[in-house]
């Protein structure tokens, strides 16, 4: 045993050395309040699981996709510079696609702007009994077995939606189904801004 | 027994589990070799946890092929990785970029680790708390329990 005790051993701690007490409990709260933020942004919607897109303003891929066997012409890139267009990934194994259907078929309906499908990973037998089964919504649809396309557009899941402007830039990405609350406001009053 | 060998050998390497197909694969060997390589430098978009060697989501198989199409066609490593993420941003880099936003990931631990060392530190310099001498009473109270203990049996 040493002898050199200081005397204050036996006093309270002097009031400078607390903080090593009261440092773990900083740090908690600390911690408690980022938690308590992630998970009210869960509660208001905030999807933590989404990728942020980078492809937002600008120049949409190319592509070269084929028509659904018996359904119009391919979709190509080419063909669709100059018009404002929404372009949707789908597929007849998405459920979510399901959900999303009417909501599609409201927009075509509204004229406000045309929509080309991508059916995505698809048998194109099944593809087009999804279309003749619940209407069919899209303008043209091309086919993309290999996700080559989907992967250009960074796309993570069905359905996901695109608006492209006159310039052929992307304005606008819809992850999940279009809401009538996405398309009233926010998609239909950017396609009539991007018509101008 | 012995003949048992071979499966428990074939039972440890299949640990590593991955999940290209055959049909996927190059028939190059050093170009197969690079394709996983890149593979693995991949974050799966739909998984978030695995790699796109390690992923059997349909779009991690579908991001497999165009990483061997890519190879084919003569891109680099580095090309290939820089391709997916302009579409799908820095979060498909496994390995997070050195950057602003990142700092705290790659000196976290390091910052954790300083503190822990500090406090150590501090508490070896002070000689630590159970240098204290006991009181005469406690003395007292200690000896009367070693002789309790002493008569006990």
């Amino acid at each position: 045993m040493t002898e050199t005790v200081p005397s204050s051993a036996q006093s309270p701690a002097p009031r400078g050395k607390r903080w090593p007490y009261v440092l773990p409990l900083v740090i908690l709260l600390a911690l408690g309040g980022i938690f308590a933020k992630r998970l009210l942004d869960v509660e208001n919607g905030v999807d933590p699981s989404l990728i942020p897109t980078v492809l937002l303003n600008t120049p949409m891929p190319s592509f070269d996709l084929p028509a659904l066997p018996g359904r119009g012409e391919a979709l190509k890139s080419d063909d669709l510079k100059g018009q404002v267009f929404l372009i949707n990934f789908w597929g007849s194994w998405c459920i979510a696609c399901a959900a999303e259907h009417a909501m599609l078929l409201d927009i075509a309906a509204s004229g406000d702007a045309p929509i080309h499908g991508v059916d995505w990973r698809d048998e194109p037998a099944l593809g087009l009994k999804w279309l003749t089964q619940r209407g069919d919504p899209y303008a043209k649809v091309g086919q993309d077995p290999q996700s080559k396309t989907a992967i250009a557009f960074g796309v993570v899941a069905a359905p996901e939606t695109f608006l492209i402007d006159k310039q052929g830039v992307i304005r606008y990405k819809q992850t999940g189904p279009i809401t009538q609350e996405d398309w009233h406001k926010k998609i239909q009053p950017l396609i009539a801004q991007l018509k101008k | 027994m012995k003949r048992l060998i071979p499966l428990f050998a074939a039972l440890l390497i299949s640990g590593a589990a991955f999940a290209v197909e055959p049909s996927e694969m190059l028939k190059d060997p050093a170009l197969e070799a690079r394709a996983r390589e890149v593979s693995k430098q991949i974050r799966c978009v739909q998984c978030q946890n695995e790699t796109i060697d390690e992923s059997h989501a349909e779009i991690a198989r579908d991001m497999r092929v165009l990483v061997r199409e890519r190879i084919l066609a003569g891109d680099s490593n580095e090309q290939i990785v820089g391709y997916m993420v302009d579409r799908y941003g820095d979060y498909v880099r496994l390995q997070p970029r050195f950057m602003s936003s990142t700092l705290i990931l790659w000196f976290g631990p390091l910052i954790f680790l300083l503190l822990g060392g500090l406090a150590v530190a501090s508490r070896l310099k002070r000689g630590g708390d159970a240098a204290e001498p006991l009181t005469p009473e406690e003395e007292a109270a200690l000896a009367s329990l070693n002789d309790s203990g002493e008569k006990a049996p």
